[in-house]
């Protein structure tokens, strides 16, 4: 029954989707292929946990990582409070001006491009951190941060919206049965109910924060060490990637950066995989 | 005592919500209040008269017209190569592709739309490094590398918002032409595709505002400061994020400085403005589909 004209069509979106979904594989692909001369023979743990020094032949990524961990963390940290209210204020008042306002502003934050918040970041935040702290040039862990923060914020809001959202108009019945008021039932049935998503969102806001280039290139500093605190000048892991632009293809100090790119896509696969196991159960479907 | 706790939980939302509109406004108002100014036809063209820059006779020096024409073809680039792509893609994995199929692509293209953009301009860097040596070398990071990796950087969207559209079709709607004895690809064509266009329209949309913003994948393949508007596909090109990044940093004077206000002020706009268009495209759309006299 099925025409030529029929499996032409199947054969050509099937190939369309293959290809799709080919580019995946074959960024892992490029990146392993470029990385795989450091880390052969155990390099891989001398990558880690080594210094980055390429004066005297090291090419730890290191600090690096300890920073790309850091300042996300506390990115995450200074988020999350923020948009956990704000997700609150919007279930409060769903249908009305204040709910309805706030979830407009925050759709077009998600739009604002990453480097306008550097730009400003530059001119407005870290002059003030500067002043402030009275310490440094006012890049640093911190700044980055607190950009970082602004930046997340909307990812982790529409998300925690969504999972209020999703609560079962059942148990919002229930509770309005028993006289519960808009916060009561915020807090009493449908933050408890939407635990799950609230997790899932922060997992998402967290990869979204290591993933990040532009805020930490801007405006952390970009000095390759360890953060003793939080207005040393840093580097993160994309920072690096941005910034060496080595003439020798072959060199350690380029390939370090394939590495770079190598730990941030595992970890990228690992939330990914994370959050759909969390999701799933919850809805049935995909987040 | 739980008085007080519902009583903490409104004043809290409220401060929350106060602070991040206040950043928000804090932002738009600052950008407006330096760039405002800034904003006319020199910061555009510079000391050439603009006719002449519009029809590329005469080349624009301290002017942001090379890196509007540049951000311009890169977005239509991308776009051109990521579309057939994705939505093709979309119509597979919302219509075709089988339970295990699908559950393995949605995790591919998850993958795919989680890797920062730095990651997806590293891979366009290495993908020229490698065609140079291996095919041509007058192949270096350059538009069509770039509009490659971008197009690899909005194709999970693309993907998704098609797929989104054509599952939220309701199942009496799928199944009428077929009832009728339409083909698969008849009723998809002449059904389904039409009647998810808004979904798909307004998604587009996004993926335009994501190439046109993103400066982590274009300053790895190929975009400089000054190049002039763009005369081959393989060649240097110069891009309004990455212009307002490297003004941020290596700006010579307070004139450039503005310039560079005046650049982010015209790409939060141009994002703003693509946001409310996917934003209306979506209800007018849906609207027009819904309520066809």
């Amino acid at each position: 029954m099925i025409g030529p004209s029929e499996r032409a069509t199947e054969r050509i979106l099937l190939v369309s989707a293959a290809v799709s979904a080919s580019v995946t594989v074959l960024i892992l692909g490029f990146m392993l292929v470029m990385a795989l001369p450091l880390l052969r023979g155990g390099g891989l743990f001398s990558l880690l946990t080594q210094h980055w020094e390429p004066g005297k032949g090291l090419y730890g990524i290191y600090p690096l990582l300890v920073t790309t961990a850091g300042i996300s963390s506390l990115s995450l940290l200074l988020a999350f409070p923020l948009s956990l209210g704000c997700a609150c204020l919007i279930g409060l008042y769903g249908q009305r001006p204040p709910g309805t306002l706030l979830r407009r502003i925050v759709q077009l934050m998600t739009g604002v491009p990453t480097v306008v918040y550097g730009f400003v970041g530059i001119f407005v935040l870290v002059p003030l951190i500067r002043e402030f702290f009275q310490t440094g040039s006012g890049m640093c862990l911190l700044t980055g941060a607190l950009m970082l923060s602004v930046l997340i914020a909307p990812t982790m809001i529409l998300f925690f919206q969504d999972s209020f959202e999703r609560v079962p108009r059942s148990h919002l019945a229930a509770a309005d049965a028993l006289g519960a008021d808009r916060a009561q039932k915020l807090l009493y049935v449908v933050l408890p109910a939407a635990r799950r998503g609230i997790l899932v969102g922060v997992i998402l806001a967290f990869g979204r924060a290591a993933g990040d280039t532009l805020i930490a290139l801007m405006l952390a500093g970009n000095a390759v060490q360890v953060p003793g605190s939080v207005l040393d000048s840093v580097r993160t892991l994309t920072a690096h990637i941005a910034l060496v632009i080595a003439a020798d293809y072959e060199s350690p100090e380029f390939r370090s950066i394939f590495a770079c790119g190598l730990i941030l896509y595992l970890f990228i696969t690992v939330i990914t995989v994370l959050v759909r196991r969390l999701a799933m159960p919850e809805s049935g479907e995909r987040p | 005592m739980n008085r007080f706790r519902e009583n903490a939980l409104i004043g809290v939302s409220w401060a929350c919500g106060l602070i991040l509109s206040g950043i928000f406004f804090l932002l738009v108002a600052y950008l407006a209040h330096q760039g405002a100014g800034v904003i006319d036809v020199k910061l555009l063209f510079g000391e050439t008269p603009p006719l002449q820059a519009l029809l590329l006779q005469q080349r624009v020096f301290d002017g942001l017209f090379p890196a509007m024409v540049g951000t311009f073809l890169l977005v239509c680039l991308s776009i051109v190569l990521a579309v057939p792509l994705g939505v093709a893609t979309g119509i597979y994995m919302a219509e075709y592709a089988g339970a295990r199929v699908k559950n393995l692509f949605n995790l591919v293209f998850d993958v795919l739309a989680g890797i920062p953009s730095i990651l997806v301009g590293l891979f366009g860097f290495a993908l020229a490094i490698f065609l140079h040596k291996h095919f041509s070398n007058r192949i270096q990071p350059c538009l069509l590398i770039s509009a490659l990796a971008l197009a690899f950087l909005v194709l999970p969207y693309i993907i998704r918002t098609t797929q989104a559209a054509l599952e939220g079709i309701p199942g009496e709607t799928r199944l009428t032409a077929l009832a009728l004895g339409a083909t698969k690809p008849q009723n998809l064509f002449h059904v389904l595709i039409p009647q998810s266009l808004s979904g798909m329209l307004s998604g587009l949309i996004l993926a335009i505002g994501r190439c046109a913003e993103d400066t982590a994948v274009i300053m790895l393949t190929g975009v400089v400061v000054t190049a002039g508007v763009p005369t081959s596909l393989l060649g240097p090109y110069e891009a309004l994020p990455f212009y307002i990044y490297y003004i941020s940093s290596q700006y010579a004077g307070p004139e450039e400085l503005l310039r560079g206000y005046g650049a982010s002020l015209i790409l939060l706009l141009l994002c703003t403005m693509l946001f409310f268009a996917a934003f209306l495209i979506k209800k007018r759309l849906t609207y027009l589909a819904l309520y066809r006299p």
